[in-house]
């Protein structure tokens, strides 16, 4: 059969970019939780922690994740369709873009330009930068698609297609803002309005940044690396369609207990405990598709990054709905117990099948042999330890936390004062450091073996390498 | 059928996620913001407050701190009044914020005197030994545009004089930032401080060990204004026994409004007349 051309070159440009990002992120959240426990770290005005954060969440969603999606999906999308990428010009010019991107994201948020908006802090030229960025995206994955010589689209690519409409209608109405000058803006929205839209957005770019892409790549290379198929087709398609359905309702689980009108507050609340269904349909899926290889756990290292990732996943969807209830939330929310989940996320769900696609295509994109399995298992037991160590000590924190502001004496005063309990912080914040510089680590291993696999891999088997 | 026509795929996908988006963030706009939500004291921003705001969003301190009360006990009880929806309308972005590292601030107007404010965001150990904030302390030598923030007031619609604009001249961005500071919560009618009932008696006149907890709570929650021996500072010197104890209770568990004294009825009665003895039988060094 003929073999259609195609584009890996975008891909790996792709990886070296957005690990490079990823670094970024990573060495910026260690930077940032040392500056909880030693606040003379923060070097007025450049670098506080208040201008640092978004850049560390920035880094990640967009330079890490967004980057690994921009290479993946470009991979996925080629085979899947069978036929090339419809434009390597455009992709070559995303590839540029995104980088400018990037940087202008850092150096504006260093410099302050910021809407204050979580994830969404870039202001508006910059923001006009990544839509730009999106449109040439999804003209090239739909394009794509649209020249397929596979009839049937498969269940990744019916993830990322809803990515992208979803992400260009998140983005774009939370960007409605009114400038005053080349780097200031305000919100179209003001007040509670304002909140809403914030949430609404910023929940949803958790379902189309960071669920249904790390999705179309699991379900993508699950079935690769293990060399069976996904367990059923049916729970695919209803676990699909519910979840983007689903997930839109839900921003104001952010919201609970604020001005926010509480028929939103209620029906956040509903459709987030909904949505254990899809999530875990997904997670079921998974964990079934291994029927009969769970011994691949033990001598497929591949495996062994999706399957905890798909498992951190399904914690993330029980532990995320029960958040959303309003009694819970009325006590965990604004602690230390929020960042404990949000990491098990990022660095558990998401970068756990990252690292697998990225292990996966690494003979494909160099033409060689994984330099070290070893090491490869050595980088997963550091960011599984490392991510552990975080998301556990900031559980903790969080609980311990919420239980001292909560606490009320017999007389019905408050028994602690704000900074009685902050000084009970300070040992979990060490320990959350210590997490990240032991997942800095393990990312720091990943990088070695990539690039040693690139200088000085075994040539791979010719029919890898096609 | 929809797996094999990726433009009917991409519509129906398209449909799915609108429907949430309606229902959730589209239809709310019917509701806020709307005279129902209005409240006759809510004023905006004045060009010095602005500014102040803009500061605040530059350096990102709604990533530690949030800004809305939440009908609570404990957040009650610790920050004030809960948030209501007109209080915001003029805050374009709403600074709400999602995770309290440091304490929220929708209530903080009027809880401190001004010269606190500067002091503790120039060097917030100096005032709170074990906090982690980092210093503001640069704000002081930032000069403010009054030309640019008259643009701001402008896109905003604000109103405002040109005598507010001028008074802007030599000011800094520390001043406005403790304008907003100021400004913030104060747009409702303060609560009225929490009422004490009953007979004003000292519980454990001059106990020892009244006065010992006492001194500890002196130094966590008095010292940074009125000195670590009570020598005095942005708050008066205190003398022992310059007041009654019954009246000494009255002033630190409602405060003094309006000569910045802040309210201590979180403290809770008993470490309250702790602190009354402290200040009133300390041996003094």
């Amino acid at each position: 059969m003929e073999t259609p051309s195609y584009n890996y070159a975008i891909v790996r440009s792709f990886i070296a970019w957005s690990i490079l990002w990823g670094v970024v992120a990573v060495l910026v959240g260690v930077l940032i939780s040392f500056q909880l426990v030693l606040p003379d770290l923060n070097l007025a005005p450049y670098l506080t922690y208040g201008r640092l954060r978004p850049l560390h969440t920035n880094a990640g969603i967009y330079g890490w994740g967004i980057g690994s999606f921009f290479a993946l999906f470009f991979f996925m999308v080629q085979r899947l369709c069978r036929t090339p990428l419809w434009s390597s010009g455009l992709a070559k010019f995303q590839l540029y873009l995104f980088n400018a991107t990037i940087i202008a994201a850092a150096v504006t948020l260093l410099l302050g330009y910021t809407t204050s908006k979580e994830y969404h802090e870039l202001e508006w030229p910059v923001d006009i930068m990544v839509v730009i960025l999106w449109v040439v995206f999804a003209i090239n994955i739909i394009m794509t698609v649209v020249k397929r010589r596979e009839e049937q689209m498969y269940i990744s690519i019916w993830y990322m297609l809803a990515a992208l409409v979803g992400v260009a209608v998140l983005y774009l109405v939370n960007a409605a803002e009114v400038p005053v000058s080349l780097f200031k803006s305000y919100s179209a929205y003001a007040g509670t309005n304002d909140a809403n839209v914030q949430w609404w957005f910023g929940h949803n770019a958790v379902a189309m940044v960071l669920t249904a892409p790390p999705l179309a790549v699991f379900y993508y290379f699950l079935p690769k690396s293990t060399g069976v198929p996904i367990y059923s087709h049916r729970i695919s398609i209803i676990a699909f369609w519910s979840l983007i359905f689903m997930y839109l309702w839900t921003g104001a689980h952010h919201l609970l207990w604020t001005p926010v009108p509480d028929w939103v507050q209620t029906l956040g609340m509903a459709f987030s405990v909904m949505l254990i269904a899809p999530s875990w349909g997904s997670v079921f899926n998974g964990y079934l598709s291994m029927n009969g290889q769970w011994h691949q756990m033990r001598e497929n290292y591949l495996v062994k990054f999706l399957i905890l990732g798909i498992t951190f996943y399904g914690l993330q969807t029980l532990q995320g709905p029960s958040q959303a209830v309003r009694t819970f939330s009325a006590f965990i929310h604004y602690t230390e117990w929020v960042p404990g989940h949000v990491h098990m996320g990022a660095m558990g769900w998401v970068s756990m099948i990252l690292f697998a696609a990225i292990y996966y295509l690494a003979p494909r994109l160099y033409g060689r042999e994984l330099y070290s399995i070893p090491l490869a298992n050595l980088h997963f037991w550091l960011v599984l330890i490392g991510q552990l160590i975080y998301s556990i000590s900031m559980w903790i924190a969080g609980l311990q936390q919420a239980g001292m502001w909560h606490a009320l004496n017999n007389d019905g005063s408050l028994t602690y004062t704000f900074m009685e309990v902050l000084v009970e912080m300070y040992p979990y914040w060490w320990i959350r450091a210590a997490g990240g510089v032991i997942y800095l680590a393990g990312v720091l291993v990943f990088i070695y073996n990539l690039v040693q696999t690139a200088r000085s891999g075994k040539p791979a088997a010719d029919a890898v390498a096609a | 059928m929809w797996e094999k026509k990726p433009v009917l795929f991409l519509l129906l996908a398209t449909a799915a996620i609108l429907v949430g988006t309606i229902i959730t963030m589209v239809l709310p706009f019917a509701w806020v913001n709307t005279e129902g939500d209005r409240i006759a004291t809510v004023t905006p921003y004045t060009p010095l407050q602005q500014a102040g705001r803009d500061v605040y969003i530059r350096e990102g301190c709604n990533n530690c701190h949030t800004q809305t009360v939440r009908p609570l006990v404990a957040d009650v009880l610790r920050y004030g009044e809960y948030s209501k929806s007109g209080e915001f309308v003029y805050d374009r972005p709403h600074l709400w914020g999602s995770r309290r590292t440091g304490p929220d601030l929708a209530r903080l107007g009027g809880k401190y005197p001004d010269a606190w404010h500067y002091q503790h965001m120039a060097a917030p150990v100096s005032m709170i030994p074990k906090s982690n904030m980092p210093a503001y302390a640069f704000l002081k030598d930032n000069q403010l545009d009054p030309g640019y923030i008259r643009k701001c007031m402008d896109v905003l619609g604000f109103p405002y004089t040109e005598a507010e604009i001028s008074a802007l001249n030599g000011k800094t961005e520390m001043d406005a930032m403790v304008a907003y500071m100021q400004k913030l919560g104060t747009g409702i009618p303060k609560a009225a401080a929490a009422a004490v009932i009953g007979d004003l008696k000292n519980p454990f006149p001059k106990d020892a060990t009244a006065i010992r907890a006492g001194e500890q709570l002196f130094a966590q929650n008095c010292a940074a204004c009125h000195g670590e021996h009570g020598d005095g500072g942005i708050g008066p010197e205190l003398e022992p026994e310059s007041y009654q104890d019954a009246e000494l209770f009255q002033m630190i568990y409602s405060g003094i409004t309006d000569n910045g004294m802040p309210a201590f009825s979180a403290l809770g009665s008993t470490k309250v007349w702790q602190l009354v003895n402290y200040v009133n039988y300390r041996k003094e060094h």
